[in-house]
This record gives C-alpha cells, structure tokens and sequence, in this order.
C-alpha cells in the first residue's frame, strides 16, 4: 500500500491551479450564463432553470442528440475493434516497426481543419481520388448531396483519423508484456486466442480505458472535421451536438439557452464515461477474480 | 498455417496502411500542382510539376509566421504541462492524500467539456487579462486537455517504478528535487517522451480556441488556412501545400518518440 502523505498535496497543487484557471473559471463563467437571461452587458434577469428546461423540450436538440450518440457508438465499435487489430499485426521491432509506428501515428498529426480538408478533396468526385474511383465503379457517390454518403464519410474520416490513437496505446500495451507470459503460454500449449484472450487483452485492460474514454469524449464533441467536410449537411444528417451549440451560441447569439445546453452536454458526457470507467473497471475485476479460481 | 496466418497478418497490414495513406498521397500530389491542373484533370501525379505553392508559402510572411506561432504555443503548452505534471503525477503514484482517487478522475473530466463551451468565457478571461492575441493565452487554454492526460500517462509510467528506489535515494540523503531530477527523471524519459507526444498532438491539431483567442500576432497556421477560400472560389493548390507542411512537425516528433511507444507501458492505475 502507498503511504498516506497529506503533504503530497502540494505536489497537485499546481497541476489543481492550472486546471481551475483554465477549465473550472470558464465553466462557472458558463453556469452563471445558464441561470440568466443577458439583455445587454448591464441588464440581466435571473430565470433560474428556465432555460434548462427550454433546452430539454427543444426537439433538434433530441435529434442531434440521438444523432451524436449513434454516431459516437459507431465511432467506438469500428474503432476500437480495428485498433487492437493493427496493434496485434504491427512488427515488435527493427526498421519496419519505426516505419510502420510513423505512417500509423501520421494522421493523429494533422490539424483537424486540415484533415476536413483533405477529406473534401479526397471525396470529390471530379478531383478526388476516392470519389473519383467510387464513381468509377458505378456508385453515385457524393458526400455533399446524399446525407447516407455524407455520414459514412464523417464515419470513415474519423476511422482514418483516430483509429491510429488506438492502435498506438494497445500497442504499447502490448509491449509492456513480459515473454515470460508468453512462455508459459507456450508450454500450456495455449491457443492463439487464448494467448489473446487471457494475457494480451487483460494485461491491455489500463490503456484500452483510456482509449475508450478518449474516443468516447472526443467524438462526442467531434466539430471541426464534419464542419469543414460538410457544414453539417445536407440538411442536418452531419450536425453534430457541438456544431448544434455553436451554431446556437454564436449564431443566434442565444448566450442562456446556450449555455444550459453546454452545461447539459457536459453532464451527458461525463455520465457515459463514469458509465464506460465503471463498466470496465468490473469487467477488469471479474477477469483478475476467474482467473484466481483457474 | 503459421506461414498462413503470418500473410493474413501483413496483409491486413499492409490494407491499412494504404488506407491510412492514401489520403495523404493525395493532398501532397495536389500542393505539386497548379490549380488549373487540379481543376481541369484527374491525374495520379502532377503533370506540370510545381514547387509555386510552396515558394508561395515560405515568401509570404502571413503564410509562414502561422507556423512560427503555431509552434510557439505548442512548446509553451509542452513546457508548462510537463513542468506541473511531472509532480502531481509522482504525488499521485507514491502517496495517497485526502481525496486522490477523486482527483485523479476529475482531472480527466476537465477533457469532457466541448472547446465550443469555453469559447466565450475564454474570450471574457483573455480579454480581461489582456493576454488576447498571444501565444500564452492559447497555450494555457489548451492545457484544459493536455494535464489531465499528461499527468494520467506519466502516472503510469511512474508506477512500474519500484519504490524501493525512492527510499534508498532518500536514506542516501537527496533532497526531493535533487532526487527527482537526477535519478528518478532519467528513468521515466520514455514517459515524459510519450507525455510530450501527446500534448504536441492535441496542441498542435486544434483549432476552434487558437483561433477565437488570436487575431494577428498569434495566428495559428490552422487559422491562416481558412483564407484560401475567397468568393473566388478554393486555392486548392496552396490549401494542399499548407496541410502538407502542417505534418511535417508532427512526423519529426513521432520520429524521436517511436523507441519510447515500442517499448511499451501499461496505464497499470486505471
């Protein structure tokens, strides 16, 4: 057990003042928009939980919503899956590991205005080589008009983007594995899936959380990619929750409203990660207790 | 059969990696072409060869000085978050202390809240401290997302330290900050290596609070990019040169960090 030290707080300490500055002034800033109703900068009314309850009954805010969770479920059962599978096929060492451990990052590295835009390019169907094969092989594909199109390729583009991110942290997770484990696979003449299942999986258990959460929030609040690729459209099939608010918050200039809606946003996505910590955390326990009775 | 699977293995591989590149291939085929090129045909390599679009860049100050501050904020970021990680996370490693767990978790909350939330209190909190328009401002806001993962990963690299270490430094009589800077900091390298990687990546790619909180001085390169749509239609053609330089940083840091990734670490907390 670690020993108790009260004074390690002062260690925190900074880490807790950076943190407040930066992420817990704003957000009070934002609750305290949520309970008003901003005339101008001098006049302002407390309305309570007017606008939260406004928010609630808006019906385009339960269709994004539904839209955003969709997607972002989407997003975890293609990613995570697809990372592990690049991670277990990447060679350990030498050359072609370097290699093959830039090319795979090479997409984490791009500013996301920019993989939107290459996106746009790539799905063109005049100048883009995806678009242009898709039609070559007789698929009318456009991501501009067809909203079927228009999602799979946000899909698509967000597998491109951050499977990679995935396949890095299980791939480290593997590393850290000891050959011993592996030894002992061997003379139990273990299955490869087996190996898989009870060694590698588990032991992948820590970095696969944070995989998972990591996914989870950013394509919850996935904005700048389909923002650049298809504004949204057409018509709402790519708005997401994030672009739902700035388009609220910025373009209608509704600061209330706007800001109940972030505060709510925010409290979905923290629920869904406790949700997705605690869930995977048992799992984990589960596992470590069946493997005690083995 | 191990022959087998070993083919399955590297096609599966290989699949992807033609997947993960070619879109690349493309915006780096098209910055070598003029833009009537792009436009009036459909080629896999530039017929009219053409290094235009990055003279174009590197000439014109609006263009370059986007990456100079991109860069700036990005290292302040590195710098900061490194500097008030690396103790909390060895705080969090060796000792509990009222209320850690809870801590730990919450840090990692802060990540939770969407940029779009932030933008207008930011812009009030810059504003107010007269930090608008500078690289500091960018940099602090995007520590919002690089602590909390900076100290998470650091963590766990601390943790699969013995801590035996710890005790026989002290018993030898360091001091705290001599022992965490001469012995205790070259043993974890690899994870400040991938710490910095990580801050570098999320840095580096956002782009809704760099650009709210600049205007001129400290215009990020993601911002100078959204010029080359103008009424008279896309600039194509240097929009593909910019996104191509804007990898370049980043494939430089994957270089150096990629013996630290293939060495492997576990998260072992979480």
């Amino acid at each position: 057990m670690k020993p108790v030290n009260q004074k390690a707080w002062w260690l925190v300490l900074p880490v807790f003042l950076c943190v407040a500055f930066s992420a817990v002034l704003p957000l009070m800033t934002v609750v305290n928009y949520s309970v008003q109703d901003i005339i101008s900068p001098e006049r302002r009314v407390f309305v309570g939980t007017e606008w939260f309850a406004a928010v609630m009954r808006d019906p385009e805010l339960h269709e994004a919503l539904l839209r955003q969770i969709v997607y972002s479920l989407s997003v975890l059962a293609v990613e995570i899956p697809l990372g592990i599978a690049l991670a277990l096929s990447m060679p350990a060492t030498g050359w072609k590991s370097s290699l093959v451990l830039v090319l795979v990052a090479l997409s984490l590295l791009i500013p996301w205005n920019v993989v939107g835009t290459i996106w746009q390019i790539y799905g063109r169907a005049d100048i883009g080589l995806l678009g242009a094969t898709l039609q070559k092989l007789g698929i009318d594909y456009s991501y501009t008009g067809n909203a079927t199109h228009a999602w799979l390729t946000v899909l698509v583009m967000d597998v491109w983007h951050w499977t990679p991110l995935v396949a890095l942290l299980a791939f480290a997770g593997l590393r850290s594995i000891p050959d011993a484990y592996y030894q002992a696979a061997r003379i139990d003449g273990a299955s490869k899936f087996a190996v898989f299942r009870y060694i590698q999986l588990p032991k992948m258990r820590g970095v696969l959380m944070i995989a998972v959460l990591l996914r989870f929030m950013d394509s919850f609040m996935i904005y700048t990619e389909p923002f650049v690729l298809t504004g949204g459209g057409p018509g709402n099939a790519t708005t997401f929750l994030s672009q739902f608010l700035t388009q609220k918050a910025v373009g209608q200039f509704d600061l209330g409203p706007a800001a109940a809606f972030s505060l709510i946003y925010f409290l979905i996505i923290l629920l869904m990660c406790f949700i997705l910590y605690n869930w995977m955390q048992r799992v984990g326990t589960a596992d470590a207790e069946g493997q005690g009775h083995a | 059969m191990h022959e087998d699977r070993f083919h399955k293995r590297t096609i599966f591989l290989v699949a992807y990696l033609l997947f993960a590149i070619l879109p690349i291939y493309w915006m780096v085929n098209m910055s070598f072409k003029t833009n009537d090129e792009i436009l009036a045909s459909f080629s896999l390599l530039p017929q009219q060869f053409t290094w235009a679009n990055y003279a174009k860049i590197f000439t014109d100050e609006s263009w370059y000085s986007g990456y100079i501050n991109s860069l700036v904020y990005v290292a302040i970021n590195m710098v900061v978050t490194l500097v008030v990680a690396l103790p909390a996370a060895y705080a969090f490693s060796r000792y509990s202390f009222l209320g850690d767990k809870h801590l730990f978790f919450w840090l990692l909350t802060n990540r939770m809240t969407p940029p779009a939330v932030f933008l207008l209190p930011f812009f009030q909190l810059y504003t107010t401290l007269g930090l608008m328009d500078t690289h500091l401002a960018v940099a602090m806001a995007h520590l919002v997302f690089s602590v909390p993962l900076a100290v998470w990963i650091l963590e766990g690299f601390m943790s699969g330290i013995p801590r035996e270490i710890d005790e026989t430094a002290y018993i030898d009589g360091y001091s705290f900050p001599r022992f965490f800077l001469t012995i205790f900091l070259p043993l974890i390298k690899a994870g400040v290596g991938v710490a910095a990687f990580f801050c570098f990546m999320f840095s580096w790619v956002e782009l809704l609070l760099a650009r709210t909180l600049t205007s001129v001085n400290a215009k990020p390169i993601v911002a100078t990019m959204t010029r080359t749509v103008s009424a008279s239609g896309m600039d194509w053609a240097t929009l593909a040169a910019a996104g191509t330089l804007t990898i370049v940083p980043g494939a430089i840091v994957i270089w150096f960090v990629r013996h630290y990734i293939a060495k492997g670490f576990a998260m072992g907390r979480v």
